[in-house]
């Protein structure tokens, strides 16, 4: 070990260099977009800014999709005449039951419901109980459709997070049923909660005959232009997925606010059929199962657009005008999590950051020169090596860095100088031992290779399972002290020793300054 | 100046007689812990955000705050806090909102964040939002349970690691001192009532490993000394082993100390805890690697360790 090639001093010395220019890109406000510039990103603690936390609502999911397969079922029954009775929907258990007409019938309905299409595999499954025929929804496949709603639900997030001007949103999945996103700036998140915590469901649909009882096959809703409760149909003659665009306008009659939207031709021509047919009638216009306004219908409307006047404001028309256009979500989102931080407070701890990293620093620094001479002083060469190292490669994957992160490079570089201590120790033992310098410097690098493995790797362990099951910036902080072990090992294990060994080749001592 | 260390710990041929006090060192080891864990009982610790759920808004008013106004203010917009309190300087207030019971308590508590900040830029115009922080109960105790796994699974990679890198003798020991160790960081932590916290739970692991890289370098030096001496008496060649690495764990444990100490002088609101923490489970470690990790090898018994030495 006491022999470097020149091979070995080139890697090592092209591997520094590497650092450095890896690092240079972090000190340039804005890099040139034609190269491939890579810079650490600054966490939300550090520049300021919202994390949200949403949650998809498995239940409302469950809840539809056993509405949709409950029409399925009757119509199919309804289509091979079978005859059924006490059709209930249990959302409790996430299931469906019914009692077939007579016992003869029962393996012809029990068969009609197993052709039933499912829109996953496995959705659901058909059983007999107590003579009635059960369909139950199954967990796996439920998640499973959570999987594909959070999909959808990403890209609706962004199209609504990009329409109020966010800048450099990250929307991610979190698990089978939760989304996270981050604004980075944003000190004030609570627009944009509003705005995803709205589901943007739109249906048209007409009034039961009788709109103030409930009645089979429509529900009773809350009217908000006149806070009364009205029955609609539970029937969708015309939904907002025919919508291709809509826009918040100033109505010229009222001259209050009001929302236009205009139906592709699907759309257009269901509206124009459904008008048709009702005039005198009045037309629901439900958001999120509330009814923004029911007017009568005076004319058929043909052209396939049209105007919702709901008393709104400038900011409601234009926040609803947005959700119709961005789409509707697949279900509920709510959020559950919500961390915000200003931007003075961020400034503040990049400063309590920076601050703590340069005196840390400057104590082991001197710490080493003081109690270990000549080796301590290389030992803190390597120790500025390693922290290049360090953010060399959060720079190269373009990691982020939060303050427990900075916590974690400055605990790292007090960990590193270890394997110089164990280092500096054994050679000293072995002086006292009687040894020559270049068997003492030999064995006492050999010996404490493998203590230094020993105590990185245990220290190693730890902080995988540290970023394994932690969140946010507590596995941020586990990410660094990660990288920071690699990088420390590099550094003692190589770059120290070969300045050790360098000086011992060029000045030849008599005496190791241990 | 570079030729010769200006300083040592110790004289490297100062041979302290560290067995002579194991008992004393385990049982006032084994008094400390128990009174923690009774004190993680009683009074308990003090759950951060993180683990209880609920919300904390912390905001700078452009005066001196007036915390009379600023109750008044949330008591008229109905929001009842569990502590409006001044952190740092007069202009730092904190209110903090333990997580509200019932079936929609989700929404209530984003509700509540955005009803704290209205309220208190009403009271006080000009204020700024530090941070506001909304936990749900449902995320609050998923991450509990996730913190607790991290614990849990470090502990035991931990013990195979050393069982496969050494023999079980010391794979024992090392466990049994890591638990003394964490219960202690534990007990700690229930008197100076710093918030129990993700972050807190970072600083946990840390200790675990810091102090098991300790041990890991005074337990190879004990096994090295096993085979070089195969005739000294068990208790010796312990005493031997700790003096010999003795001035290496004051040293490291030195540099981890100077580095965590900036951090708790001027990490702010959020690392002070932290590295609190961190810089007592530095003690705690190095202390347990010298009084208590060696003397448990001796109460395993010599027999066993000799064999297993000779057998390698």
């Amino acid at each position: 070990m006491m022999y470097y090639s020149r091979l070995r001093l080139l890697g090592v010395a092209g591997i520094c260099l590497i650092g450095v220019l890896l690092c240079l890109p972090n000190f340039l406000r804005s890099p040139s977009p034609s190269l491939p510039w890579r810079q650490i990103h600054l966490g939300l603690d550090l520049r300021g800014g919202s994390y949200l936390l949403l949650q998809l609502d498995l239940k409302s999911l469950e809840h539809d999709r056993l509405q949709s397969l409950q029409d399925q079922a009757r119509q199919t029954l309804l289509d091979r005449s079978l005859g059924y009775r006490d059709f209930a929907r249990d959302d409790a258990t996430a299931s469906l039951s019914f009692m077939p007409r007579s016992d003869a019938e029962r393996d012809a309905a029990l068969k009609a419901m197993q052709s039933l299409p499912p829109v996953v595999p496995n959705e659901f499954t058909t059983s007999e109980k107590d003579g009635r025929i059960v369909l139950t929804l199954q967990h796996e496949a439920m998640l499973a459709r959570a999987r594909e709603a959070v999909a959808q639900s990403i890209e609706i997030v962004r199209r609504r997070i990009d329409a109020t001007g966010a800048i450099d949103p990250s929307i991610a999945r979190e698990g089978d049923d939760r989304i996270v996103v981050e604004l980075p700036g944003v000190s004030d998140p609570e627009r944009i909660k509003s705005l995803l915590g709205t589901t943007a469901r739109l249906t048209f649909r007409l009034l039961a005959p009788n709109p103030s009882v409930a009645s089979p096959g429509s529900t009773m809703l809350e009217d908000e232009s006149v806070h009364t409760q009205v029955a609609v149909q539970d029937h969708v003659d015309v939904d907002g997925t025919d919508l291709t665009n809509a826009g918040a306008v100033i109505d010229q009659q009222s001259g209050g606010w009001a929302v236009t939207f205009q139906l592709n031709s699907a759309g257009a021509t269901a509206f124009a059929n459904v008008t048709r047919a009702n005039v005198g009638k009045r037309f629901a216009i439900v958001l999120d199962n509330k009814v923004i306004e029911a007017p009568n219908i005076i004319n058929p409307i043909t052209a396939g657009n049209g105007q919702i006047t709901g008393g709104f404001d400038a900011r409601s028309a234009s926040d609803l005008a947005l959700l119709l256009r961005a789409g509707a979500l697949p279900a509920p989102l709510s959020v559950v999590e919500q961390r915000t931080i200003g931007p003075s407070l961020g400034a503040a701890s990049i400063h309590a950051g920076v601050i703590s990293l340069l005196t840390g620093l400057l104590l082991v620094i001197a710490f080493m020169v003081l109690f270990y001479g000549r080796f301590g002083l290389y030992a803190d060469i390597a120790l500025f090596a390693n922290l290049i190292l360090m953010v060399a490669i959060l720079s190269l994957f373009q990691a982020t860095l939060t303050l427990p992160g900075m916590a974690g490079m400055l605990l790292t570089l007090g960990m590193a100088v270890d394997a110089n201590i164990l280092i500096n120790e054994r050679i000293r033992e072995e002086v006292k031992r009687g040894r020559g310098p270049l068997q003492a410097l030999q064995a006492g690098f050999d010996r404490a290779t493998g203590t230094i493995i020993d105590s990185n790797a245990t220290a190693f362990l730890a902080h995988v399972m540290l970023f394994v099951f932690g969140t946010g910036p507590v596995r941020n902080f586990a990410l660094t002290i990660t990288i920071g072990i690699v990088t420390t090992l590099f550094t003692t294990l190589l770059l120290s020793r070969l300045l050790v060994v360098r000086w011992y080749a060029l000045a030849r001592p008599k005496e190791l300054p241990v | 100046m570079l030729s010769r260390p200006l300083f040592r710990f110790v004289r490297d041929d100062r041979r302290i007689n560290f067995m002579r006090g194991r008992h004393m060192g385990l049982i006032v080891s084994a008094v400390l812990s128990i009174a923690s864990v009774i004190l993680f009982f009683q009074p308990g610790l003090k759950l951060g955000l993180d683990f209880r759920g609920g919300i904390i808004v912390e905001a700078q008013t452009p005066g001196p705050a007036d915390f009379g106004k600023l109750r008044a203010a949330l008591d008229h917009a109905g929001i009842h806090p569990d502590a409006v309190q001044a952190f740092g300087s007069p202009r730092d207030v904190r209110i903090s909102i333990n997580a509200p019971e019932g079936a929609d308590r989700e929404a209530q508590t984003q509700k509540l964040v955005d009803g704290v900040k209205s309220a208190i830029s009403a009271a006080e115009p000009g204020t700024q939002v530090l941070r506001a922080d909304a936990v749900g109960a449902s995320v609050s105790s998923e991450l509990f349970r996730d913190g607790l796994l991290a614990l849990g699974f470090s502990l035991a990679m931990i013990l195979i690691y050393i069982w496969v890198r050494f023999e079980r003798e010391f794979a024992i020991s090392a466990v049994v001192t890591l638990i003394l160790d964490l219960t202690k960081t534990v007990g700690f932590l229930a008197i100076t009532r710093f918030e129990f916290d993700l972050v807190m739970v970072a600083a946990l692991l840390t200790i675990l490993g810091y102090s098991t890289n300790d041990k890991v370098v005074v337990y190879d030096r004990i096994r090295e000394n096993l085979r070089k001496y195969r005739t000294m008496p068990l208790r010796e060649l312990l005493d031997l082993s700790i003096n010999e690495t003795l001035n290496r764990t004051l040293g490291t444990s030195m540099t981890v100390f100077l580095a965590a100490l900036p951090l708790a002088l001027f990490g702010g609101s959020t690392l002070t805890g932290f590295a609190t923490v961190m810089l007592f489970g530095i003690v705690v470690g190095t202390s347990s690697s010298i009084f208590i990790a060696a003397p448990l090898l001796l109460l395993m018994g010599e027999k066993r360790l000799r064999k297993e030495a000779v057998a390698d």
